[in-house]
């Protein structure tokens, strides 16, 4: 009878105690209420709404989503946003897989400083390298145009930000040289995390290196594939900083560069139309959501 | 031919490294030359007028001013974070109430969702609250930061055994007191973490305060650094100590963290 008694007397007080959880997390729901969920709500809500940000909010019904329809520079930069990620994913998943394989089945020496190097440009503002970037390739006398005529590769100076296919690749260059590093140590992490006994079962049957990448680590590291391709089209789509500062706002020359963050911007803050640049907000979120879905498809079944 | 391989593995890699250093190189070096020498000769040492440089910077933008505005944005963001991360974590890991399972999943579903894509809700919302043009719409969301969160309830169930806990309720402690004098000592190089990669971001980001701070002494680092181009023209000097000064600071704490750095990295990834 006692021991009864206690017990319910104990699990009131837990109750009680419990009640302390809500108070710990209080902080957190509030604030993400305000500015993450209420935002999103009121994003969604604005896209069948016209707002120049300073007059009353008025009902649009579906004109901004049939303006849509019609706009033809949002399929413009999707194409771009696609074009400038794609150029960057899959040279940076390549090296990453390489220089991961040299150094986990390698001896190298200094690896954790070469290492520690190729992740660096990960940390620097992108607003400044994409600066950085404009003043070495801008004009027939930039750093870059005079060192490549040194080298004797090239005779004349090359108008990089003239040409529209130039500057992309400028831009998906900047975000390989950004994250390749990154990648290859989250697939170093997924590689290392193989029980070893694989390896060595596989070196007894007589596998090469190459089967046993083929055969062991890649199914294996699968997942960390997965995630670092989802997180990459997550983010890789809504690229900005790099873009609107290698060469302007408006992504010349003739909008290569422009990508579908930067006309939301620039439909948003620059036109005011902060209604029409919530509904391209909310195609942007779906196009991406479709896009990791499809991603997650492939990836997964390939493993099957 | 096993050296071979070896010694093209080495040229690889130096190749890649000199790659990721070669444009920090080339803001050191050409910081220090005048306009006129920039665009006309090629160099690989550094000059002398790195100060000439400084003070034409001077000159025209009151580059500290971003700085310091930047550190007023990225600090209480960071602290606001690891404390209110371990804050909500704590409750995630060691109660049990209902609901908790669901406010579980709106963490986890806030840091899948980009927030990039409600930036117009996120103009919205702070216009109305009042906050235009001040720092708070870049500070406050630094106590709802998912990441750390997730991540800081992980170390918590790790780390923090129950047995603590109960000794400190035994010994007469507040609930507030046990996590201010037990919890939190205890996950402190978890803190420290997730405390350097929330600052990064919060130093790094470009497109919050562009659309919340329209008062030009109100910028941070990276809209100054934006802004540069259009003030300085063709004053290549100038601008590159401007860089310098907004990368450099990064690259000397990287050199001493960069150990601690890379570990922390894989976090997000072993989910």
């Amino acid at each position: 009878m006692r021991w009864g008694k206690c017990e319910m007397s104990n699990s009131r007080l837990n109750k009680r105690r419990n009640c302390w959880g809500y108070v710990f997390i209080a902080p957190f729901l509030v604030v993400f209420v305000l500015f993450g969920l209420y935002p999103i709500i009121y994003t969604f809500e604005l896209s069948f709404q016209k707002w120049n940000g300073f007059s009353p909010v008025q009902n649009a019904g579906f004109q901004n989503w049939l303006r849509l329809t019609d706009d033809s520079t949002f399929p413009l930069t999707l194409k771009n946003t696609v074009k400038i990620w794609l150029y960057d994913f899959i040279p940076q998943l390549g090296i990453a897989l390489v220089l991961s394989m040299i150094f986990t089945f390698r001896k190298i020496k200094g690896m954790s400083v070469f290492r520690a190097v190729y992740y660096l440009p990960n940390l620097i503002t992108a607003a400044s390298i994409g600066l950085l970037f404009n003043i070495l390739f801008n004009g027939d006398k930039s750093t870059i145009n005079q060192l490549l005529m040194r080298f004797g590769m090239i005779d004349t100076p090359i108008a990089f930000f003239k040409s529209g296919h130039i500057t992309q690749g400028i831009a998906s260059y900047i975000l390989w040289w950004m994250w390749f590093g990154y990648t290859t140590i989250l697939i170093m992490a997924g590689i290392t995390s193989i029980d070893t006994t694989l390896y060595e079962a596989a070196n007894l049957d007589g596998c090469s290196t190459w089967q046993t990448f083929r055969l062991i680590t890649m199914p294996l590291i699968r997942p960390t594939i997965l995630y670092i391709t989802i997180t990459s089209i997550i983010g890789g789509m809504q690229i900005f900083d790099v873009p609107a500062n290698l060469t302007n706002l408006a992504g010349d020359p003739q909008k290569a560069i422009l990508t579908t963050s930067m006309y939301v911007y620039q439909q948003g803050f620059k036109n005011t139309s902060l209604g029409y640049a919530s509904t391209l907000s909310v195609m942007q979120f779906l196009i991406i959501a479709a896009f990791s879905f499809i991603a997650l498809k492939l990836i997964r079944k390939k493993g099957a | 031919m096993k050296r071979l391989t070896q010694i093209l593995i080495y040229l690889f890699l130096v190749f890649l490294l000199v790659l990721s250093l070669s444009p920090f190189y080339l803001v050191l070096i050409n910081s220090t030359y005048n306009s006129i020498d920039i665009v006309t000769k090629v160099k690989f040492l550094p000059g002398t007028m790195f100060l000439t440089n400084y003070h034409k910077l001077q000159e025209l933008t009151n580059i500290w001013r971003g700085f310091a505005n930047s550190v007023v944005v990225s600090v209480p963001f960071m602290l606001f974070s690891c404390y209110f991360g371990a804050f909500a974590g704590y409750g995630f890991a060691k109660f049990q109430f209902k609901g908790k399972n669901f406010f579980f999943f709106l963490v986890l579903a806030s840091m899948m969702l980009p927030s990039q894509l409600s930036i117009i809700g996120f103009y919205s919302t702070s216009l109305k609250l009042g906050m235009l043009n001040t720092f708070w719409p870049l500070i406050l969301p630094g106590i709802a930061n998912a990441a750390a969160v997730f991540f800081l309830r992980g170390i918590i169930e790790q780390s923090v055994p129950d047995s603590l806990l109960e000794a400190a309720r035994m010994e007469g402690c507040s609930e507030p007191t046990i996590f201010n004098k037990f919890v939190l000592p205890c996950i402190m190089p978890g803190v420290a973490t997730i405390g350097i990669f929330n600052f990064v971001s919060s130093w790094n980001n470009y497109l919050g305060p562009l659309i919340i701070l329209s008062d030009a002494k109100k910028f941070t680092m990276p809209i100054l650094i934006a802004t540069i181009k259009g003030i300085f023209l063709s004053n290549y000097g100038a601008m590159y100590v401007a860089i310098a000064i907004s990368i450099f600071p990064v690259i000397v704490v990287y050199c001493f963290l960069s150990r601690y750095i890379i570990n922390g990295l894989t976090i997000g990834a072993e989910k």
